[in-house]
């Protein structure tokens, strides 16, 4: 895109951050009471919910059971008034689709499935507004509500965008920059183990940077991994406060 | 909607408290739950609020988009509503643990909690602890959002909200219009479900209410040149824009009738126990523009005269309420602290 630099010589990008910067990460974790398990976040301008019903019996057919795990379904969908223009339809277009088996791929990896054989888990996202780096939002919020559910993981699963532009890799893009058009990766990050959980990565990128941008990527999901940390700490300490422990 | 499955003897129990005039969480017949209004909470809308009535969680965002106008009515802009209900898919349950408590704790803080009618001491445990041991969820309650199912509802809300605003005194649509034939403002109100805790019309009916008097919409001018072609001028300063007057914008009451008698915003459990109720659109003034009976039960005549009288004191209250909460919010301008879901 000409005309706008999406990185200037002092090394700052159009909303002002450094390269590896995050933008503003606050989340809440048990936002409704009817779900098992429910969280909210934002990211910058990017804000997203995240419900869990589960682990329960199958719904519908019967025949969709895994008979040694449980079943994780994940649907994601995108408010009409989410983006810039307004959306006709909320779910069901073929990105929500792709979104919905990204975050259950990921799910699926980091769940410990095999303890509810034959049962199912929900995973419903929503996001609220899309301002850049939304699969990253709505795993993160995933997350927690999948924690606030109390269904066990293997660890969190922490996911960062990053981008690459005049030789550096830029972590956590937003709107503006991912509509630049260059290359750009998303990872979700299993942190204690370092396992990557997805990784995808659009355009084309050369081999030799690619570890440069997975690296920044990856630090920035550690750093997320910090702050949701921190939350669901906070979140266990009121409720234990509330219970009188 | 999510279900709740009741027995016959918790049935019995809410239905002779209705009578006596004490419902299960200590309101009396005609009191509302606590209502949460926070408007400009999704800052890509125009205009934008969120609502908590009880369980009941409903986010609105009204967008305002260039268009052109009905050919019936060549010099009015139009509302479009669409209602969506992702989250709202699964089950009941009777909100165990950690996260009821959470809620209530934060949400007392926040200043922004009005009483709509007077709550009345409960003379019993309060609402959670009094009704978990009463409900029993089936597990296997299938959701009735799933797949296509809630298709139906979405369009039974929007059908509803579509009618309510079907007359020329709710909403100004001709302010709405840009140039004649040629172009208007179209607004799109977009309601999503979050959660569902009973009331949902009136819930969504608050929060489309405070969206609308949230919105802004940028201020055009229609420029014509000597050739006679027109050219539309957007202001320059993002804060020249016009607001909709939504004085009189209704809102709906909805009347459960339980047993004799009939009760304003009902729970889930309650809804369950009753077998029709009359949704009252009724303006701040006290006017009913819109009525419907709604449910697979039948109401007697009488019984609907005394709802509708019922639907327009309580409305009057409601409306004055929601006007100087609103007003008090926007009083405080922009040094306002958001909220949204993070309180």
């Amino acid at each position: 895109m000409a005309g706008l630099e999406l990185l200037s010589d002092q090394g700052y990008r159009v909303d002002g951050r450094r390269a590896g910067e995050l933008r503003k990460i606050q989340a809440r974790m048990g936002v409704f009471a009817q779900a098992d398990g429910s969280a909210y976040i934002e990211q910058g301008n990017t804000k997203a919910l995240a419900v869990v019903y589960g682990p329960h019996e199958i719904r519908g057919s019967r025949a969709r059971a895994l008979p040694d795990r449980a079943l994780v379904n994940c649907q994601y969908s995108s408010a009409t008034f989410s983006t810039g223009e307004r959306k006709r339809r909320p779910h069901g277009d073929r990105k929500s689709c792709e979104m919905g088996l990204q975050l259950r791929q990921t799910f699926e990896a980091a769940i410990l499935t095999q303890l509810h054989p034959r049962s199912q888990i929900d995973i419903y996202v929503q996001v609220l507004q899309a301002d850049g780096g939304t699969y990253a939002a709505c795993v993160n919020a995933a997350t927690l509500a999948v924690l606030d559910a109390g269904i066990p993981m293997r660890d969190f699963v922490c996911a960062c965008s990053a981008g690459f532009v005049d030789n550096t890799a830029l972590a956590d893009l937003s709107h503006v920059e991912e509509a630049a058009g260059g290359p750009q990766l998303a990872l979700a990050l299993l942190p204690a183990s370092g396992q990557i959980a997805l990784l995808e990565m659009d355009a084309r990128l050369h081999e030799d940077h690619l570890e440069q941008v997975l690296e920044a990527a990856a630090r920035a999901a550690r750093d997320v991994h910090t702050l949701l940390d921190r939350v669901v700490r906070q979140h266990v300490r009121e409720a234990s406060i509330l219970l009188g422990d | 909607m999510a279900s709740v499955a009741l027995s016959e003897a918790e049935k019995v129990y809410i239905v002779h408290g209705v009578q006596e005039d004490l419902r299960v969480d200590g309101r009396g017949c005609e009191d509302y739950r606590y209502v949460e209004v926070e408007t400009d909470v999704v800052s890509n809308t125009s205009g934008s609020a969120r609502v908590k009535l009880g369980h009941t969680d409903i986010l609105v965002g009204v967008k305002a988009e260039m268009g052109t106008p009905k050919l019936e009515k060549p010099n009015e802009g139009y509302l479009e509503f669409f209602v969506d209900w992702c989250l709202a898919l699964g089950y009941v349950e009777e909100g165990l643990g950690l996260s009821p408590a959470l809620v209530l704790v934060t949400r007392s803080v926040l200043g922004l909690t009005v009483p709509v009618g007077e709550r009345r001491a409960s003379p019993g445990s309060p609402a959670h602890d009094g009704s978990k041991s009463q409900m029993k969820c089936s597990a296997n309650a299938t959701p009735e959002f799933e797949g296509r199912g809630g298709d139906d509802l979405g369009t039974e809300i929007a059908n509803t909200l579509y009618r309510i605003f079907n007359n020329k005194s709710s909403v100004d649509l001709q302010s709405l219009c840009i140039s004649p034939r040629e172009h208007c403002w179209i607004l799109y109100v977009d309601v999503l479900l979050l959660e569902c805790g009973g009331n949902l019309f009136d819930t969504i009916c608050i929060a489309v209410k405070a969206a609308l008097f949230n919105t802004r919409i940028p201020r055009v001018r229609v420029l014509e040149d000597e050739e006679g072609s027109k050219d539309i001028e957007l202001s320059d300063d993002p804060y020249d824009c016009i607001r909709l007057s939504v004085e009189n914008v209704p809102c709906i009451v909805t009347l459960c009738k339980i047993g004799y008698r009939h009760v304003v915003d009902a729970t889930l459990q309650e809804e369950a126990c009753s077998l029709a109720s009359l949704l009252v659109s009724v303006t701040s003034t006290g006017v009913v523009t819109c009525m419907r009976k709604v449910g697979k039960g039948s109401l007697d005549p009488e019984s609907i005269f005394e709802m509708m009288e019922t639907g327009k004191r309580v409305g009057k209250v409601l409306h004055a309420s929601l006007q100087s909460v609103l007003h008090k919010e926007e009083s405080l301008g922009p040094k306002r602290q958001k909220v949204g879901f993070l309180g």
